[in-house]
């Protein structure tokens, strides 16, 4: 099948890649452009661990065929700290041991940044929702709730400084 | 707490500070920043994808293998069975002088559980290994399978695997692993109450969030380097040589990175076939198992079915409990034969108990092999433990916590499996758990101790 061009922002710069139709972002990500912090876990859009932003969105970028981006712009986790600073959540998430094998923890983190981005004050039960696409195995769920609300909280600080 | 400090009073000072705080772990930083690397992080040109072909039977003879159209396949390199695999029959814990061999790395003319390995297949691309997979011809016959355990030890049960010629695991010429201290009957005889209960356990799958997997490098030298996902490096290694029949320093091993184990991880399955085949094909080779694989193939946590006879005095005393526990390897013993065992010393929990017999059965059946999961053997063991207690407790009007402080094993006590306790803390450690569950606790047992006659 003849492969198809892709010309997409990711973290900010241009990204053009030719992939076959059908070609999953999660594959264009970490096979091409070696994102690989993006990772997979099921394939099948029940795990989350895929998780990244399109325009602002959530999606699950094991789902999304490649060529649905095109004109679009991706933040992955390797586009959440700037400019070597870590965002907040990241910070919260490496002190308050919220992460543990590390496997579920970039797509943690890109939903709690969809969250905090369109919510600075989330509820915990804004929280918990906002992660419940999010299966993480080593049962951290209660110390990354906590690191999202502290993030939130610190993030509220930073911006009112 | 005196007691206890005395036991570790060459070990260490008081002042450790660890518990209780959060102390960053130190791959924390590449964990939420996503530049921790898994073994799938890896690409390698020329990297090939394995695929395996795999029973859609619980139990059949395999009659014919037809690999010839999945050969011809445009982007198909090769196609491997049990004749391309050097030495075939393992176990894992032949390393440990578990005996005997009992697993193909992939199946010869039979097959002993749905999902198990037949053919691997080798091509340029998933989608490919995918179309080839479907593309192999296999014959079966249909065998009867045996799902349960008590009907697996029965005369004229299906023989699940003949490498054993039973349907279970031999121990030093005995059909289960044997405890025998003291006299049970005699206890029962003597005793105010019986208690006899069943609990039984269905397998769990660990479901790590990253699934199995590995990548084979061959190298210039020869040599071949393997990108794991395994709990067992070494385990892995040395197994991987034997079903070779290479030297072990041909082998190299990088793990560390395990994105979810619980115990998962340590069965020796995805790295033989993955380094055979980068030897044979002389390139990389990448072998992951698929979400399905991982729920349907990989090893849970073993079912387990546990019979507890107790003899009880009024007054809380136990005086007698007898065990009869099965442990469900499924098809072939990976870790459980040692599981078994490790469930037999176990019994009859932490309390001292002049009278106890314990037949801890290792069985073969249909079924998806089990092997470990934090605390494997013990874990089934103590909670069909701990709520005998609580029966008990409720039969003869007792606090469960003082039932347990009365039976709890102290300094100097025989252990049912003849070793004497020492550095025991089981009494403290209840101490502190009623004060922090407000537990009103009899005056009395808080001047016990776990030490010599306390
Ligand atoms: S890998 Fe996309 S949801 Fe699991
Ligand atoms: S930290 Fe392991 S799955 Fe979440």
């Amino acid at each position: 099948m003849a492969r198809v061009p892709v010309v997409f922002t990711v973290n900010g710069t241009e990204a053009a890649e030719f992939v076959e139709p059908g070609a999953m972002l999660s594959d264009v990500l970490r096979d091409k452009l070696d994102l690989t912090g993006t990772r997979v876990g099921c394939s099948q859009g029940t795990c989350g661990a895929c998780t990244v932003m399109i325009d602002g969105e959530l999606i699950l970028s094991c789902l999304t065929p490649a060529q649905r981006v095109n004109g679009k712009s991706v933040v992955t986790i390797e586009g959440v700290a700037t400019n070597g600073e870590l965002d907040p959540i990241q910070q919260a998430f490496a002190t308050g041991f919220a992460t543990q094998c590390g496997f579920c923890t970039s797509g943690m983190i890109v939903a709690a940044k969809a969250l905090l981005d369109a919510n600075p004050d989330p509820s915990r039960d804004e929280v918990v929702d906002a992660i419940s696409g999010n299966i993480c195995r080593c049962t951290g769920y209660e110390p990354i709730i906590n690191a999202i609300l502290s993030a939130a909280a610190e993030r509220r600080v930073a911006k009112s400084a | 707490m005196e007691h206890i400090r005395k036991i570790f009073a060459d070990e260490r000072s008081d002042d450790h500070n660890a518990v209780g705080v959060s102390i960053e772990r130190s791959d924390g930083l590449g964990h939420v920043t996503g530049k921790t690397q898994f073994y799938a992080d890896r690409h390698y040109p020329g990297m090939l994808t394995l695929k395996m072909v795999r029973s859609p039977h619980h139990h059949a003879k395999i009659l014919n293998v037809d690999t010839s159209a999945a050969e011809k396949m445009p982007g198909v390199v090769r196609v491997l069975t049990h004749a391309d695999v050097p030495s075939n029959i393992y176990t894992i814990l032949r390393l440990i002088q578990v005996e005997p061999n009992d697993e193909p790395v992939l199946a010869v003319d039979k097959v002993r559980f749905k999902g198990e390995a037949v053919v691997a297949v080798l091509a340029e691309s998933e989608a490919i290994a995918r179309d080839a997979v479907d593309a192999v011809r296999i014959d079966y016959e249909e065998l009867p399978p045996v799902f349960d355990v008590e009907e697996a030890l029965k005369p004229g049960a299906p023989l699940v695997n003949e490498y054993h010629g039973n349907n279970y695991f031999t121990y030093e010429g005995h059909h289960c692993r044997r405890v025998r201290y003291g006299d049970v009957e005699k206890g029962f005889a003597a005793a105010d109450h019986v208690v006899e209960e069943r609990y039984s356990s269905a397998p769990i799958e660990h479901a790590p969030v990253e699934t199995t997997g590995c990548i084979v490098v061959p190298e210039a030298n020869g040599r071949l380097t393997c990108y794991s996902n395994t709990q067992a490096l070494f385990f892995t290694l040395d197994n991987a040589g034997l079903i070779l029949n290479t030297p072990f320093q041909r082998l190299r091993l990088i793990g560390g990175t395990v994105g979810g184990g619980f115990g998962g991880k340590v069965d020796v399955i995805t790295e033989p076939v993955a380094f055979l085949a980068a030897d044979l094909t002389k390139r990389p080779v990448k072998f992951s198992y698929s979400r399905e694989e991982e729920m349907q193939v990989s090893s849970p946590r073993a079912a387990e079915r546990i019979y507890i006879k107790d003899g009880v005095m009024n007054d809380g005393r136990i005086v007698a409990r007898q065990i009869r526990l099965y442990v469900d390897a499924g098809a072939y013993s990976r870790h459980s034969p040692y599981g078994t065992t490790k469930a037999a010393a176990h019994m009859p929990g932490p309390y001292t108990i002049p009278n106890v017999q314990v037949d801890a059965h290792c069985v073969y059946a249909n079924r998806t092999p089990s092997s470990a999961m934090r605390g494997f053997g013990v874990t089934i063991g103590d909670f069909a433990l701990e709520v005998q207690m609580d029966k008990i407790a409720r039969l003869i009007g007792m606090d469960p916590m003082a039932l347990r402080m009365l039976n709890a094993y102290r300094d100097g006590d025989a252990k049912a499996h003849g070793e004497t306790t020492k550095g025991a803390a089981l009494v403290e450690v209840m101490q502190e758990a009623a004060k922090l569950a407000d537990w009103p606790l009899d005056g009395k047992y808080l001047s016990e101790s776990s030490g010599k006659g306390g």
